[in-house]
This record gives structure tokens, sequence and C-alpha cells, in this order.
């Protein structure tokens, strides 16, 4: 036998870069972390041409799902234009040949950081969250066996005992993203730094929610109609970050999650932070025909 | 009389009056061993509802080492462990897996350490310090935990004002006096005390003594108090279980011990006392 029988022909990569191996093992751990919902799945995360840091976790997830044909938005702290997003983008239209949307409605997968989108998920899409750090006890348990024997025992009085300590120093909770919040009654995990503002927007969502951090190889997820219950006090609210009531200075939204632009007199003025959503309201302005979907906020409050 | 008839008649002696109500603790064939040394060598101990149990010893007797097993927190080699907890199945509590063990303890064993480290978050507030044991029993209203953080800390004779103080901010005293708010917090069947008042001075070591001897008297807490400080387990004993080497070498009513020690030993820690 020669060596080039033994060869496969020459490739420049794998469909969709992951070679079929890291896939595979991809589906197996995002399936586990479907069955435990909120559970760390290690993984073995493996290079991809991006900075650790940079989305490499939500990326290989998002790698693993495409297929030709797949719809994929890519966002960044809401925004479809950053440098990051537009560059993933990119690299995830080059290597699969799925079709790009900024449109929320029209993506089957949305790779976010730090938001999730105004417009209401469906049971046909699935949210892939980029995560720094995956783990809620890290501030109060370093030692990652010990956190790990911690949630098999679901010990959170520390985690408890943090939002009781911000109570009496400060007289508010002062948790603002990454948010501990309890899934299907049984694991504490980060939600990934998203604002308070998008935590609800989880519970009982009708989406698969993929988190999933690259440098730290740990996978969890939320599935369709799971609680996601954020940890609070019976008698001291949950609360949002009030945005509820400003006006985007761009599209003339209300009542969205708002990125807040300081002006040299020392005001602020807001604009819109799911950016096409902002765009699509312009748009219908103008006389375009665009279909604006339900949203999880109404008048800044939350629908139910 | 030699040694060991004088160690019979000391373990025999039984103490009358507590002996009617049936045992709330019951340690047997305690044995344990650290590489050579054998800390624990077959140690039995009985300890009746509502009664103040001392344990003395010199240093290094194997007293800290029994008290982490009443406390779940170690293991022996050897021997076995019966609490008599209301609804609760008889059972050998060694046997229990890692899980169960700690939420017995967390439920029905509270703990004061000599060490303020090893029981307190020095970095938390006092009652954060507190709270955080409600909060491991399941209570969820912030207003409550404020309560009754506030109530064990003033049982425990902690000013108040003070109670958002971060423990390291705190003297010797008052972090043994937060350490107590935190062990009884949740009503423990049993108060374990490793030499509570060692580390403080004299006249500070009066002041707690007599505010576990208040707490003792208004709620008939089960207390089990280790010390090397003959006087300490005076002050506070029913009964006192004298310990040497791992071994139980006498024990009986604390009057009886102290007026008429059988055991060479206690004679000796007796009369250097006196
Ligand atoms: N974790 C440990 N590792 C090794 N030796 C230990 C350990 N704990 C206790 N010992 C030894 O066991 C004996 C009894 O210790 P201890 O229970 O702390 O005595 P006491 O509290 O009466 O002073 C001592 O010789 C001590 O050195
Ligand atoms: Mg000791």
């Amino acid at each position: 036998m020669k060596l080039d029988q033994l060869t496969k022909p020459w490739e420049a990569f794998s469909y969709g870069f992951l070679d079929q191996s890291a896939k595979r093992e991809m589906r197996r751990r995002i399936l586990k972390a479907i069955a435990i919902p909120g559970y760390q799945v290690p993984y073995a995360s493996r290079e991809v041409p991006i900075a650790r840091g940079w989305g490499t976790g939500g990326l290989q997830v998002t790698l693993t799902l495409l297929k030709p044909s797949s719809v994929v938005k890519v966002i960044d702290q809401g925004a479809d234009d950053s440098v990051n997003a537009s560059s993933i983008r990119k690299f995830l239209r080059r290597v699969s040949s799925a079709r790009e949307t900024l449109d929320t409605m029209e993506a089957d997968v949305i790779q976010s950081r730090h938001r999730i989108p105004e417009e209401k998920l469906r049971e046909d899409q699935i949210l892939v969250l980029q995560v720094p750090n995956p783990e809620p006890l890290r501030p109060v348990q370093p030692d990652m066996s010990e956190a790990r024997i911690m949630h098999g025992d679901a010990d959170y009085g520390q985690l408890w005992l943090t939002l009781y300590e911000q109570l009496v120093r400060s007289g508010r909770i002062m948790q603002g993203s990454s948010y501990p919040s309890m899934v299907n009654g049984r694991h504490v995990m980060t939600p990934s730094p998203i604002p308070r503002w998008d935590v609800p927007k989880m519970h009982m969502a009708a989406n698969l929610t993929i988190l999933s951090a690259g440098r730290e190889k740990r996978i969890h997820a939320v599935p369709p109609y799971t609680r996601v219950e954020p940890l609070v006090f019976d008698d001291v609210p949950y609360r949002i970050e009030d945005h509820a009531d400003k006006t985007c200075y761009r599209s003339g939204v209300t009542g969205f999650f708002m990125n807040e632009l300081p002006q040299d007199d020392g005001s602020s003025s807001f604009e819109v932070s799911d950016s096409q959503y902002g765009v699509k309201h312009i748009r219908r302005q103008e006389g375009e025909p665009v279909t604006l979907g339900e949203t999880y906020y109404r008048e800044g409050r939350l629908e139910r | 009389m030699t040694p060991a008839s004088s160690m019979n008649a000391a373990l025999e002696r039984q103490p009358p009056r507590l002996m009617l109500a049936d045992p709330i603790l019951t340690m047997t064939g305690i044995e344990k061993s650290f590489g050579d040394v054998r800390a624990l060598r077959g140690v039995d101990v009985t300890v009746y509802p509502g009664e103040v149990l001392g344990i003395v010893g010199e240093s290094g007797s194997g007293k800290s080492t029994l008290l982490r097993m009443m406390n779940l927190e170690d293991m022996p080699d050897r021997g076995e462990y019966h609490l008599a907890l209301p609804g609760q199945e008889d059972l050998n509590l060694f046997t229990l897996d890692r899980f169960s063990r700690r939420m017995l303890r967390a439920r029905h064993i509270g703990i004061v350490y000599q060490n303020p480290h090893l029981g307190l978050r020095m970095n938390n507030t006092s009652s954060g310090n507190v709270a955080e044991r409600l909060l491991m029993a399941g209570e969820r209203s912030f207003a409550v935990l404020r309560a009754r953080a506030k109530e064990s800390l003033d049982a425990s004779e902690f000013p108040i004002s003070r109670m958002d103080a971060r423990p390291s901010e705190l003297s010797g005293g008052m972090q043994q006096r937060v350490q107590l708010a935190k062990a009884i917090a949740l009503e423990p069947a049993l108060l374990l005390l490793d030499e509570p008042t060692t580390g403080l001075d004299v006249s500070v070591q009066a002041l707690v003594l007599d505010t576990l001897k208040r707490l003792q008297r208004e709620r008939r807490i089960t207390m089990v108090i280790v010390s090397h400080d003959l006087g300490v387990i005076r002050t506070m004993a029913d009964r006192v279980m004298v310990m040497r080497n791992g071994d139980v070498v006498e024990q009986g009513l604390a009057d009886q011990i102290f007026q008429d020690p059988q055991h060479e030993y206690t004679q000796q820690l007796v009369h250097a006392k006196l």
C-alpha cells in the first residue's frame, strides 16, 4: 500500500471550519447541557481564528449548528455593525455559506454578546450567548472543584449572602449584568453579562438558549419553556434598569433597553441598544413594508 | 488503689439525676488516628437533653478531634454516632453521605470555635454571618433575616449598633459572640463549644461565660464544651469527662469530679488548679 492511498484528498478545511469529531463532541455536550438545564458541561474548546475572549465559545456552538440553508444573525451588545460582530459574521458566511441577516425575526441562529434581542424569539430559533465567566460561584468560591461540589449540593447560601450584603451596605442590589439565576429550580447559572433587563426574557422562553464560554471551556443551556428565576428575596423585588421612559433619539422608540450617550453639556441622550430594532422602526416610518415582531416588553413593561 | 481499679471506679460512677431522660447524643467506640498519632482510642460519649457536658484534658488529648466528629466535620476510623432528633430516623450518622451530614449539621448543630476564622467570614457583616445560617435553611425574606439575625445577636449580648460591622473590625470577645449568634440562630439541638474563651482576656472571658450560662438557663440548650481550663469547665458543666491521650480517664457529675477526683490524672489536674 502506498502512502497516497492512505491519505485523503486535500481540503482547505471541513464544512463549518471545525472538523467532524469536534462538532460531534460539541453536539453531545450541547445535548447534555439541554438535558440538565443550567448545568455547566465541560468541553474541549477548539482553536478558532479569533482570539480567546472574543466569542470563541459562541462561535464554536454556532459553527456546529449551521447548515448551508441556515440564516444567521450576529450581534455585539445589541449592535450588528460592531467590528467583532461583522468579523464573526463574515467568517461564518465563508465557512458555512449560511445566509446572513440583521433581522431577528428572520434568523435561525442568533449569536450574541451581552444582549437578547427585543423581539420575541420563537421555538424554531436558537440564541447562542458568548460567555466570559460561566461560573456564578467564582466570586465566592475561586476553587472550581469546590464550586462543582456546591452546585451538586445546590449549596447557594453564599450567593444569597452576597445579595444580603449588598442590601445591607447599599440599600439595594448592586449586581447589574450577569445576574445569578436559578434554572429549572435546580442549578444557578450566570446568564452571561446581559443586563438585568434581559434576564426575564429567558424565563419560559419559546427558544433554546445555549451559553458557551470558549476560554473557560464550559457550555450551559436553557431549553425552551424552562423556568429562569433571578435570585431575589421575597420582599425585595427584582428590578430592571429604568429605561422604560427613555426615547431613542434616532428612531423615536420608547420603552426598550437603551445605550446612554453622554453629551457635552452633562446631559445624556439615548439610542436603542438593539440597533436593528431601531432601524426597522426608521424604515417603517419612511414607508417601507417592515414587519415588527412581538416584543417581550411593551411600553417598558414586561409582557407576560 | 491501683491505677486500673481507680480508673474503673472513675468510669463507673454514674450521674444519678441526669440519667432519667434518654440521651440526645450517643457516641460509641470512637477511634481516630492521624498517621502514628492515635488521637482517639475508643471513646464513648453520652449527652442528655438540656445538660452541659464539659470535656477537659491537656492540649493534644483529642478534645477538638472528638468535637469535630460531633459536628460531622470529620469521620472516625471506627465508631458510631447517634443523635435523637425529633422526626429523624435513628441511625449511625457516620454512615450518612456528605450531603446529608452537611444538611444535618446546618439544621441541628451549632458550633463555636476557639479560632473565629474557622467559624466566621471575616469580611462579611456580622449580621450576614448569622443570616447565612438562615439562608441555608431556606429563609428568603430580607426583613425576616434582619429580624432574626438581630434577635440572635441580641441573645448573644452583641451590641446591635455593630451588627453590620465586619468581624475583622471587632474584638476577640465580640467575634465569639457573633459565632455564638450564628450557632444558636436555628435553635440547634446541640451546641458545641471548642475552647470558646481561650485566648480572650480574663475579664472578657468571664463575660462570655456569663452569656453562655444565661443562654443555657433560659433556653435549656444542650451543650458540649471543651476546654483545657478547669475553671471554665467548673463554671459551665453539669457533668465532666476527663480526657488524656485519646482516652476518657474519668467522668461524672461536675461536683464529684472537682471535690472527689478518683483518677490520679484528674487529681493532678484539680490540685494543680487549686
Ligand atoms: N488534622 C490532623 N492531622 C494530624 N494530626 C492531628 C490532626 N488533628 C489532630 N491531630 C493530632 O491529634 C491529637 C489530638 O488533637 P486535638 O484533638 O486537637 O487535641 P486537643 O483539642 O485536646 O488539644 C494531637 O496529637 C494532634 O496533633
Ligand atoms: Mg483543641
